[in-house]
């Protein structure tokens, strides 16, 4: 646990002694900020237009901006995702500080746990950026507090799930493009994997459904809390992980 | 303190290190000597615990690298050629960071990075990041980096690569100052490096053990034949080479002439004297004694590839003296 400490600590040292922390962390906001006042606007827009035609009754906050705002957090992990997790591994190799880590007496695990740990908690920090923008609509109106609760869970367990991901082909390549591209990509397809199968009952549709990391976001972002989602992205978190270690212990045999 | 026995590594096609054995003393400074690629690099690393070996054994400090590779880990400071550092980080980050890494208490370690700084002359810098340093500094900020846990064997790749000639011979003074109170293994392929520093020299060549031996051993073995660079230019009428050659070849003591070069009237030769035998007086005396003008005449110590053709000559002979 100590060791595992003492390189999370190093890695949030790192990002945030570089410009990365700071340019992902204004980037998420922007546009973060962008999908809100999109959200919030088109929610008025309905509103009054709901108002003019007569038909005025209750809206729901939730429903009709946190719930898409969810989704675009989705769309954005898939750029912040890459850049948080390209240089985890990918530089160490290159500048050969893995041989430092490699030869201290401290386990493979406990170095990837302190690195994941470290992209976790940055791109927590990003989320945490967001609620000022969510902070605004208790300002101004009543949104549930409990499904904003439980969508954030939702996106913190898939950022977590994408991290160890990113982790792992960081782990595989010495070149940061080269992770960073690979990591986009792959979220990428884990993002669109399902759509052609929206409406396919058959067995192959039903099995790409159940994998596809994106549509188990849904669920929290209905602020549905169900074992089954949380389950499904630990094991794709823990799935990441233990293949990060299994390409540690391969450099080692190939090298 | 450093047992390696019947050392393999076998990579896809290739042969990093082949059946090497040898042992080192405690305190005892070592040179690890071979040309590029000879596989020091890959022994250090298995002694390390940083790749496996694909056979044989390597025990250090009583412990074996496969078997219980964390206490060898504790037990071991390693510097390897390029030195592991993290440029956004300052040198007194960056050396508490390695020793919380080896297992050191936050406690102790304020005053162990005091006297580590003291002693690898990086006091000045402390405070300064390491992307700023020049390439002397990090060479040391990465030695004081590996002997911050106090290991009781000292494993230094290539440490002098890269380094100006007074930051090497800095770096080499401090390595033998640490010398009492680790035991040093280090890599190089600069032989009079080796002389400096080391009491005993292991040799490879091609992954393959060629000798193991202390350094005054190996010196009077090489030393035996004697090399002589020797530049001769006529007097009035122009030379010819194979004139000067036979009359260098009489000299009592010479076992070969080379010609080396001729230019503007004057020639160039390597000769090489027998085993044991001093033959630059004779030389002289034989060039001024035919009329011809002694330009040069020093001794040429013998570069790493001879002494590795001498030692790998050698031990066919003997091989083919014991088939006999």
């Amino acid at each position: 646990m100590n060791n595992i400490m003492i390189i999370c600590r190093k890695e949030i040292r790192s990002y945030f002694t570089s410009p990365i922390a700071y340019g992902l962390l204004a980037f998420f906001a922007f546009i973060y900020g962008w999908f809100f006042y999109a959200a919030v606007r088109f929610f008025v827009q309905r509103g009054t237009d709901m108002m003019m035609s007569g038909r005025g009754g209750p809206m729901d906050v939730n429903e009709w901006v946190i719930r898409p705002l969810a989704m675009n957090v989705a769309v954005i992990n898939l750029f912040i995702i890459p850049m948080i997790t390209m240089r985890l591994f990918a530089e160490e190799k290159r500048s050969g500080t893995i041989e430092l880590l490699a030869t201290s007496p401290i386990r493979d695990i406990e170095i990837i746990l302190g690195k994941w740990f470290a992209a976790v908690i940055l791109y927590a920090c990003a989320l945490l950026l967001s609620l000022f923008d969510v902070g605004l609509l208790f300002f101004y109106g009543q949104p549930e507090w409990k499904p904003i609760l439980v969508s954030y869970l939702g996106l913190l367990l898939l950022g977590a799930a994408l991290l160890a991901i990113g982790a792992f082909l960081s782990n595989t390549t010495r070149n940061q493009i080269v992770a960073g591209i690979s990591t986009f990509a792959v979220c990428l397809i884990l993002w669109v994997m399902d759509w052609m199968f929206a409406f396919d009952q058959s067995a192959v549709g039903k099995a790409i459904s159940y994998i596809s990391i994106n549509s188990r976001l849904d669920n929290f972002s209905k602020g549905v809390l169900d074992t089954k989602d949380i389950i499904f992205y630990l094991s794709v978190v823990f799935f990441g992980l233990f293949m990060t270690a299994r390409s540690m212990e391969s450099l080692r045999l190939r090298s | 303190m450093i047992k390696v026995e019947g050392l393999t590594k076998r990579y896809a096609r290739t042969v990093a290190v082949n059946n090497i054995s040898f042992e080192v003393e405690k305190g005892q400074i070592v040179g690890f000597l071979g040309p590029n690629g000879a596989g020091k690099t890959t022994t250090m690393r298995i002694l390390t615990c940083f790749l496996p070996p694909t056979e044989g054994s390597a025990e250090v400090a009583g412990f074996d690298v496969t078997k219980e590779p964390m206490a060898v880990k504790r037990r071991i400071g390693y510097l390897p050629e390029t030195p592991p550092l993290y440029p956004e980080m300052e040198v007194e980050e960056y050396i508490e960071f390695v020793g919380r890494l080896k297992g050191m208490a936050k406690g102790n370690l304020g005053k162990r990075i005091d006297e580590v700084s003291a002693r690898c002359n990086i006091t000045d810098v402390r405070k300064k990041l390491i992307g700023k340093l020049s390439k002397g500094y990090r060479q040391r900020v990465g030695l004081a980096a590996a002997i911050i846990h106090n290991p009781d064997v000292l494993i230094l790749d290539e440490p002098t690569a890269g380094l100006d000639p007074e930051q090497r011979r800095e770096t080499l003074l401090l390595i033998r100052e640490l010398a009492g109170d680790h035991t040093i293994v280090l890599s190089t392929h600069i032989l009079p490096e080796v002389e400096q520093t080391c009491e005993k020299v292991i040799i490879i060549s091609k992954g393959k053990l060629v000798a193991t031996d202390s350094m005054s051993n190996l010196n009077s073995r090489l030393r035996g034949a004697e090399m002589v660079a020797v530049e001769v230019e006529g007097r009035g009428g122009s030379l010819n080479k194979d004139m000067v050659r036979q009359k260098l070849e009489q000299v009592p003591g010479v076992s070969r002439v080379m010609h080396e070069d001729s230019r503007n009237n004057v020639l160039r030769y390597h000769v090489e004297s027998l085993e044991g035998r001093s033959i630059r007086a004779d030389l002289a005396r034989a060039v001024v004694s035919a009329d011809w003008n002694l330009i040069e005449l020093h001794s040429i110590g013998l570069s790493l590839e001879e002494i590795f053709l001498q030692l790998t000559a050698s031990d066919k002979e003997q091989a083919a003296g014991g088939a006999q």
